[in-house]
């Protein structure tokens, strides 16, 4: 016990910090930008397993991440279901969808698949702003129901109407998406993600089935796109089009490139500090985009493991110092 | 008839812009391996140029598009140095991101200086000619015209001159290149000069037609990739093509079933061909990634 307390006592500090934070800031508009990210960080995550681990740069991640977002509302305020029951609806839709246009793409390799995937990403953006009996068109849908109330034996009613039980309920999402992750990129099944995204023809001549895993962790990583984008419809309350869209992708992008690639931690850091410096860059305005395409471009450059790269560098040099001394 | 001969009117005159758009993606990707992500930017800002040497220094057209041309052609070479050079031998999808970068960079860039709406370009040409049943533009006929000199000359570059030459070795076999004595970094630097360059005629010879805007390279540059891959990376004549039949696709899509999802057309049109051949209607093997 002392000897894992030893080992992970970082991350139990992580995990409490995260448990308290709502008690910590206050101020509404602060706690809606921290949940924000926290719901991105799922998105992050899921972009970071078939772009990471796997390799294959999706450019569909928004468009997935829109199914969910559309499944939720149209299931919640269309057809009027429990949230409970449409987000998993959504999310195996997405899935689903993932699979099905996955058969096809997955054939191609590198800059063939990025830009299949754009012109898919593409499809979904223009479908959700025509096809207005089904999606709104480009109003989009206003009014989606905050999640439903789960009612707990005994203690009652557990309502999503305040911000509050709306970030625990985003934390516990990001924790279960992270379990997964960790589970599936340390299992057996991860290593094959790995060996397919550094070199898939070695990787299909020692035996795996390059074709299969890959479909495995896009269909995965679908599924976490749809389940962020279903809980974001229902927290924000309106969607439109432009969830949809390839800046969405982009961000995603941002967030695992700069935070770290290929790394569990990166992309939840990514998708934490880009939002929160937008926010002290407010004053930039327009000039905001701008220095955040300067900012990609210096990191893959300099630095293309983000973040994390920097971090595990200094670590190994102190390391190396330490048994030098 | 009239119909189907209109449509195939607008496509063509679509699908060669989209052409030489495409030959200069796909020159880039032949030489340096790099998806110019900010291609389609770089064809924005030609029309941009276009525009405000016409509106405020009152050039007339043709030498608005030779100067767009030229400023566009020094733009790709900086381009090339600033950003694509440093990652040249990074792996896999960095080259990717940082072209990303520049994308992102330039079209903000274009929204904070000039604003985000749209500009019109006075036609120079606003006859219209009727024949065969169908009304052409003298504009539109123009762009197929300049198009396919455009393509013509070159070939005839490539094929005929040394330099052009120099363009195909690299693309062939760069240590070979390289030990013959080419000069590996100026023939990229001149392959972004050419391919950006073709790009700005594009934007300059449809801008009379359509709006002008910064996000119209956007869609510009996804079309030229999908044309690209339906030719397969690095063949000229597969890009040649991959436009004209992109642009057939939308135009009789559009005109016949629905011009909202014409878009969808070209898009799905791709992803079902590269389901039946992953490497492109005229790509060879790909090695590795």
């Amino acid at each position: 016990m002392m000897k894992w307390l030893k080992a992970n006592w970082f991350y139990l500090v992580v995990l409490v910090i995260a448990l308290v934070v709502p008690l910590i800031i206050t101020n509404r508009y602060y706690a809606q930008v921290i949940t924000m990210s926290l719901l991105f960080a799922i998105g992050a995550l899921s972009l970071n397993l078939i772009m990471g681990f796997t390799g294959q740069a999706s450019l569909a991640h928004g468009g997935f991440f829109a199914i969910g977002a559309y499944g939720v509302a149209i299931l919640t305020y269309t057809l009027g279901w429990n949230f409970w029951l449409a987000l998993p609806a959504a999310a195996l839709l997405a899935a689903f969808v993932g699979l099905v246009v996955g058969l096809p793409a997955l054939r191609t390799r590198g800059a063939y698949f990025a830009i299949t995937t754009m012109c898919l990403g593409e499809i979904i953006y223009l479908v959700a702003g025509n096809w207005m009996e089904l999606t709104g068109g480009h109003n989009g849908i206003v009014g989606i129901p905050v999640p439903s109330p789960i009612s707990i034996p005994g203690l009652g009613q557990l309502t999503f109407l305040s911000q509050i039980p709306q970030y625990y309920l985003v934390l516990f999402f990001l924790m279960l998406t992270l379990f997964v992750m960790y589970r599936l990129t340390k299992s057996l099944r991860g290593m094959t993600f790995l060996a397919t995204a550094i070199n898939e023809d070695l990787a299909e001549a020692v035996g795996i089935n390059t074709f299969r895993t890959k479909l495995l962790s896009f269909v995965v990583a679908n599924f976490f796109a749809g389940l962020a984008g279903g809980i974001y419809a229902s927290l924000i309350g309106s969607i439109s089009p432009s969830v949809a869209s390839i800046g969405m992708t982009f961000n995603f992008i941002m967030y695992i490139l700069l935070g770290g690639i290929t790394t569990l931690a990166g992309p939840i850091i990514g998708a934490f500090i880009i939002p929160i410096l937008l926010e002290y860059l407010q004053f930039l305005q327009d000039f905001q985009m701008i220095l955040f395409g300067f900012l990609l471009i210096v990191v893959i450059i300099y630095f293309p493991t983000g973040f994390m790269g920097l971090y595990t560098k200094v670590r190994d040099k102190i390391k190396k110092s330490k048994v030098g001394a | 008839m009239e119909l189907f001969l209109q449509q195939v009117f607008n496509g063509i005159m679509l699908g060669s812009t989209y052409a030489i758009v495409a030959l200069g993606l796909t020159m880039v990707y032949g030489i340096l391996h790099v998806p110019n992500f900010a291609h389609g930017q770089m064809y924005m800002l030609g029309a941009y140029v276009c525009f405000f040497l016409m509106t405020i220094f009152g050039f007339a057209y043709w030498p608005a598009l030779a100067a767009s041309a030229i400023v566009l052609a020094l733009g790709g070479v900086v381009l090339e140095f600033l950003v694509f050079k440093p990652v040249r031998n990074a792996p896999g999808i960095n080259p990717f991101i940082a072209a990303l970068g520049a994308l992102i960079i330039l079209e903000n860039a274009v929204v904070v200086l000039w604003g985000p709406e749209g500009h019109r370009i006075p036609n120079p040409y606003p006859g219209i000619i009727d024949a065969f049943g169908i009304t052409m533009s003298t504009q539109r006929l123009l762009v197929i015209g300049v198009a396919f000199g455009l393509i013509i000359l070159l070939q005839l570059f490539i094929k005929k001159t040394t330099l052009g030459s120099s363009i195909e070795a690299v693309a062939q076999n760069k240590e070979g290149a390289t030990l013959v004595g080419i000069n590996v970094n100026r023939v990229s630097a001149l392959t972004f000069a050419i391919s950006t360059g073709l790009a700005a005629v594009a934007a300059c010879m449809v801008a009379p037609i359509f709006m002008i805007s910064p996000s119209m390279g956007m869609m510009v540059g996804m079309k030229a990739f999908v044309i690209v891959i339906l030719g397969g990376m690095g063949s000229i004549p597969g890009a040649i093509l991959g436009g004209i039949i992109l642009g057939l696709i939308e135009a009789i899509g559009g005109g016949y079933f629905s011009a909202a999802y014409k878009d969808v057309f070209g898009f799905g049109a791709l992803v079902l061909i590269l389901a039946i051949k992953p490497t492109g209607l005229f790509g060879k093997e790909i090695k590795g990634r």
